[in-house]
């Protein structure tokens, strides 16, 4: 065992390797308790590959279990690590501190979405108006119950939509827009762009269902175009895309 | 804080740094709206003065003589013609006009509709307006 030890030891150190340390700003913030949030700060040493995420497990591990926040994947499939890191919106898992070209790191939760502790936020608003625009396809004829039907599309029809399709509902879009900073009421580039993801689909009958459902004075008229939306989708949606296109309906540029 | 809101309010619309050239002209439609909409009140009191005569409305009129009143005035041009250039560039892009064909994302995920029309729409208007208060300057302050 000395022998193997020595030879670990004679090893030259990881080449890749260049740990340095960061400051890493956590908010905390209890509804029950608390008037206001506070940030706990905790030295945290990364590398390179080291996300956000990672840095704040590591101090869940070895500083202070009881920071809240919400994780599963990992890799930015479920959309649940979003949160403001240096003041942006970003998913935790996707964010490298290399990345950052700072020192000091600030995570606080989303912006526009009620606080349940820490850095974990209340989705139900979100899932509430991604159900409103009808998220699936509407058509009489099925291809699941009949043996003969079969939707068949080409390739240049389902680029139509499937870079909307690609949405993980993560909420950065939502936190991002400016409208939603003061409107309560206003759907969301989250919703509106998944209702374009379904109104660009071939094998869907349901545009003019869709576009009465966002054609209210909350709805899709409250976009402003500041494109804030797309700027942070991690997985490269372009809700402002999708919402000027479902616009381009309704003012009758588009058929 | 508050677990219902958590919201910015104006304050995140006047912190615009995080989000690019898009989101500054955003906040500078809005103030310039609001700005115009002020200008078009005053201009609708200011040409009422008719009502009390020449002297009033000299008198009234004498007052964008002034040194603040051609710095007001300079600053409306400013305003309407940022607000028009970019009005149009927003308009069109509300049709779905310049901003670009949905397509399979590939990384690093830069959105197609923030693409380089709508960045030069953006920087134009803004050249446009401040050569316009420049030229305007020179009118009112040139004598």
């Amino acid at each position: 065992m000395a022998q193997v030890s020595s030879v670990a030891d004679e090893q030259p150190p990881n080449p890749l390797s260049t740990t340095k340390s960061i400051l890493l700003r956590i908010s905390r913030f209890n509804p029950e308790f608390d008037e206001t949030n506070k940030f706990m700060e905790f030295t945290v040493s990364y590398e390179k590959w080291t996300t956000v995420l990672e840095a704040i497990l590591d101090v869940k591990k070895h500083h202070d279990h009881s920071v809240a926040v919400r994780y599963s994947c990992r890799q930015a499939t479920c959309g649940s690590c979003g949160m403001l890191i240096n003041g942006k919106p970003r998913l935790a898992c996707f964010t490298k501190i290399s990345e950052l070209d700072s020192n000091v790191v600030t995570v606080e939760p989303m912006n526009n979405f009620p606080v349940i502790r820490d850095l974990a936020v209340k989705f139900e608003r979100l899932f509430d108006t991604h159900h409103k625009i009808k998220p699936y396809l509407i058509n009489d004829d099925s291809e699941v119950n009949s043996n003969e039907k079969e939707f068949l599309q080409s390739p240049k029809e389902v680029e139509n939509y499937i870079q909307f399709a690609n949405c993980i509902k993560c909420g950065l879009c939502n936190s991002a827009c400016p409208t939603m900073t003061t409107d309560s009421s206003f759907v969301g580039p989250q919703a509106l762009a998944q209702a374009y993801r379904y109104v660009a689909d071939s094998r869907d009958k349901g545009k003019d269902t869709r576009l009465d459902i966002i054609d209210e004075s909350h709805g899709i008229w409250r976009c402003h175009f500041a494109g804030s939306c797309s700027q942070v989708c991690p997985k490269g949606v372009d809700p402002a895309m999708g919402i000027q296109f479902l616009r381009g309906y309704l003012l009758g540029f588009r058929s | 804080m508050t677990q219902d809101e958590n919201k910015e309010g104006i304050k995140g619309m006047a912190n615009p740094g995080r989000y690019g050239i898009e989101r500054i002209a955003y906040l500078l439609m809005r103030l310039t709206g609001l700005g115009l909409l002020g200008y078009f009140i005053a201009h609708v009191y200011e040409t009422s003065n008719i009502l009390r005569g020449r002297m009033g409305w000299d008198d009234f009129l004498a007052m964008t003589q002034t040194t603040e009143g051609h710095i007001f005035l300079v600053l409306v041009i400013g305003m309407c013609v940022f607000h028009t250039g970019n009005g149009i560039r927003i308009m069109l892009g509300h049709g779905g006009v310049g901003v670009g064909k949905p397509a399979r994302p590939d990384y690093p995920y830069d959105p197609a509709s923030q693409n380089y029309r709508h960045k030069i729409g953006i920087y134009s208007s803004i050249v446009l307006a401040a050569v316009a208060m420049m030229y305007g300057m020179a009118v009112m302050f040139g004598e």
